[in-house]
């Protein structure tokens, strides 16, 4: 029987309780569960033809405020043996696509950029109060009511994944569409890419082509000897590629 | 923006503007103040006792000040609180709070209760009205000045004092962690950061309280204890000369060393940094004050030329030092992670991160510790005696 005395103690813990699981539960699929996941992204250099479908996706899907990017894509023009000064543009983050090359000859190629849902993450590792966090199921979030604004996770991303958002003043970046793939769904970049040059991979699930994938060709990270653990594995990746 | 070559779209805009320059600037003259104060407490180098005093108010007019451009930073400043009640272990950046209460709570004001309390509570007793308020709250209900009290002032004093160097240390070198950690930016990541940081920080501390105890003997129309000051010039040259040697040290490195990295920076101290690096920084913020100081112990110079030598070293000092914490600040950001580009740094006048909030901020400390030298008299007792 509960008493006067036990109510006491019970309502106060009731309530922190319920108001920690309308904080932490997560939007998801009533079968989806988080520990059997892992998600990373396959991103095809030799498929990408620049044509900016996915930040245009990215955009409307996650609202991304104008001049500010959550995925990108960089157009690559190597001329010979300087691998180390390739010629680099991305007007507007290629969302328009990509005016014609000025450059004849060498080598030309697109890079979709986006966050490489590091395992070991420089940005959450920095976040002052861990509002930059790994999701069981391998994806790296920002926790928008929880941020300071503080900047320190946006100077610790190797990969300029990270802008502070204008309006809302605290760190943002790509969640690998998390409302979305909690739900069965693909990310939106991946379901308008139109070549296939960029293919969500779930490494838990051993049916996923990945692993097929990863075994047969040749695949890199960006910036390998950070060891940030990087998800983001690029098929075909050229070195002059920073 | 201006940007030259390429830069990943989102690093275009800078994250740390120039009051995130502010910051490690006034840590640094807090760390380097008290520094200076240790020196006759622990090392009884009598010669600076003069401006212990003042040096420890100094400390913490500053610390006072030092989170505000952090405060006035954060996108979300109402935030600021979680990251007492909510640190993140893993982030440099969560410790900040805790290692500034130490050292505000634990050793600075510790310090300056125990080293004014006889003051106080003299003062509790003499003074009339809302002052005598003031003076018995600062007793915090302890007026036995006994011979006997105050020698466990004393000897309690020294081990805050004790406590207090490495407390000093470990703020600012704290500070050069943060920068020193970043492995993303290889302008930023070096082991050397925090020590580079810890004895510039003393440099421009001693710099700071030297030109104040010059400044403040001038105004209240005393002499300047010539013994002193020519000591704490000393000390500020061997610290100048370590500081000069790693900062050295690092650049040689980096050059020697040529890392991917170097084209850009080998760039920016061309370009974008030559003026607040090679000659803010180097040339009359580093050499010209050592090679000045350098002068002084070799050679006979006259008191009335050691005493503008003095106060225009001490300035160049201060200047060179801001303009060492504007290039690691701001010319970390400068150029992209890709390194295949440069942006620009703009600095508004009148904006939350401006000019004007950014020089209020170095003003401040100074306010402050006008009034704090009102409340706390820390001019020799013999000196204060003979103005009466």
């Amino acid at each position: 029987m509960i008493t006067r005395r036990k109510l006491i103690v019970l309502l106060p813990a009731a309530a922190l309780a319920w108001k920690y699981v309308l904080a932490g539960t997560p939007e998801t699929a009533p079968n989806y569960n988080r520990s059997e996941h892992w998600w990373g992204m396959l991103l095809d250099i030799d498929k990408c033809i620049g044509c900016g479908n996915c930040v245009r996706a990215c955009s409307t899907e996650n609202n991304v405020p104008d001049g500010y990017f959550r995925t990108w894509v960089e157009r690559y023009h190597v001329a010979g043996w300087e691998q180390e000064t390739p010629q680099v543009d991305s007007p507007s983050g290629g969302i328009k696509g990509f005016p014609p090359s000025r450059f004849e000859g060498g080598k030309n190629f697109f890079v979709p950029k986006m966050c490489n849902h590091c395992v070991d993450s420089p940005c959450t590792q920095v976040c002052p109060v861990g509002a930059t966090l790994h999701t069981p199921d391998g994806v790296v979030l920002v926790d928008e009511t929880y941020c300071l604004g503080c900047r320190y996770c946006i100077q610790a991303c190797p990969y300029g994944c990270r802008f502070l958002h204008p309006t809302k003043h605290t760190a943002e970046k790509c969640s690998l569409c998390y409302h979305r793939i909690t739900k069965g769904l693909t990310t939106a970049c991946c379901e308008n890419c139109p070549t296939g040059a960029r293919q969500l991979a779930d490494l838990k699930n051993p049916d996923d082509p990945i692993h097929e994938f990863l075994r047969t060709h040749s695949v890199q990270v960006l910036k390998p000897h950070l060891a940030t653990g990087a998800k983001a594995y690029y098929h075909d990746l050229d070195g002059s590629v920073r | 923006m201006p940007v030259d070559g390429f830069m990943y779209p989102n690093e275009i805009e800078l994250q740390w503007s120039v009051l995130i320059v502010v910051y490690p600037f006034v840590t640094g003259l807090v760390a380097g103040a008290f520094i200076l104060a240790s020196l006759e407490r622990i090392f009884h180098v009598t010669a600076v006792k003069p401006t212990y005093r003042l040096a420890l108010l100094t400390a913490l007019s500053f610390l006072l000040v030092a989170p505000l451009p952090l405060q006035l930073h954060l996108g979300r400043p109402e935030r600021s609180l979680e990251m007492y009640l909510t640190p993140h272990t893993s982030s440099a950046m969560a410790m900040f709070g805790f290692v500034y209460l130490w050292y505000l709570m634990a050793v600075i004001l510790l310090e300056i209760w125990l080293e004014f309390r006889q003051e106080i509570v003299l003062l509790s007793q003499s003074c009339t009205g809302a002052k005598r308020l003031l003076y018995r709250v600062l007793t915090l209900g302890s007026s036995n000045i006994s011979e006997g009290a105050l020698r466990v002032d004393d000897k309690v004093g020294w081990v805050i004092t004790l406590i207090g160097i490495p407390s000093a240390f470990l703020l600012h070198g704290y500070v050069g962690f943060i920068f020193g950690s970043v492995k993303a930016n290889p302008w930023w990541s070096s082991p050397l950061m925090p020590v580079v940081f810890i004895f510039s920080a003393m440099v421009s501390g001693i710099a700071v309280v030297l030109l104040l105890y010059m400044a403040t003997a001038r105004m209240r129309h005393q002499s300047i204890d010539m013994r002193c000051v020519d000591t704490i010039a000393q000390y500020l040259l061997y610290t100048f000369i370590i500081d000069f040697g790693l900062e050295m040290l690092d650049l040689i490195h980096r050059i020697y060393e040529a890392d991917e990295s170097f084209r850009s920076l080998d760039f920016m101290m061309h370009t974008k940094l030559f003026f607040s690096q090679v000659v803010l920084q180097i040339a009359l913020g580093t050499l010209v004050p050592i090679l000045t100081l350098g002068a002084i112990q070799m050679f006979h110079v006259p008191e009335k030329l050691r005493k503008i030598a003095y106060a225009v070293c001490g300035c160049l000092t201060i200047i060179g030092i801001f303009a060492m914490r504007w290039n690691v600040v701001i010319g970390g950001q400068l150029f992209s992670k890709s390194f295949l580009g440069y942006t620009t740094y703009k600095v508004d006048l009148i904006s939350r991160e401006g000019e004007l909030i950014a020089a209020g901020l170095l003003v401040l400390p100074f306010m402050i510790l006008a009034v704090l030298v009102k409340i706390l008299p820390p001019w020799p007792k013999s000196e204060a005696a003979s103005a009466d």
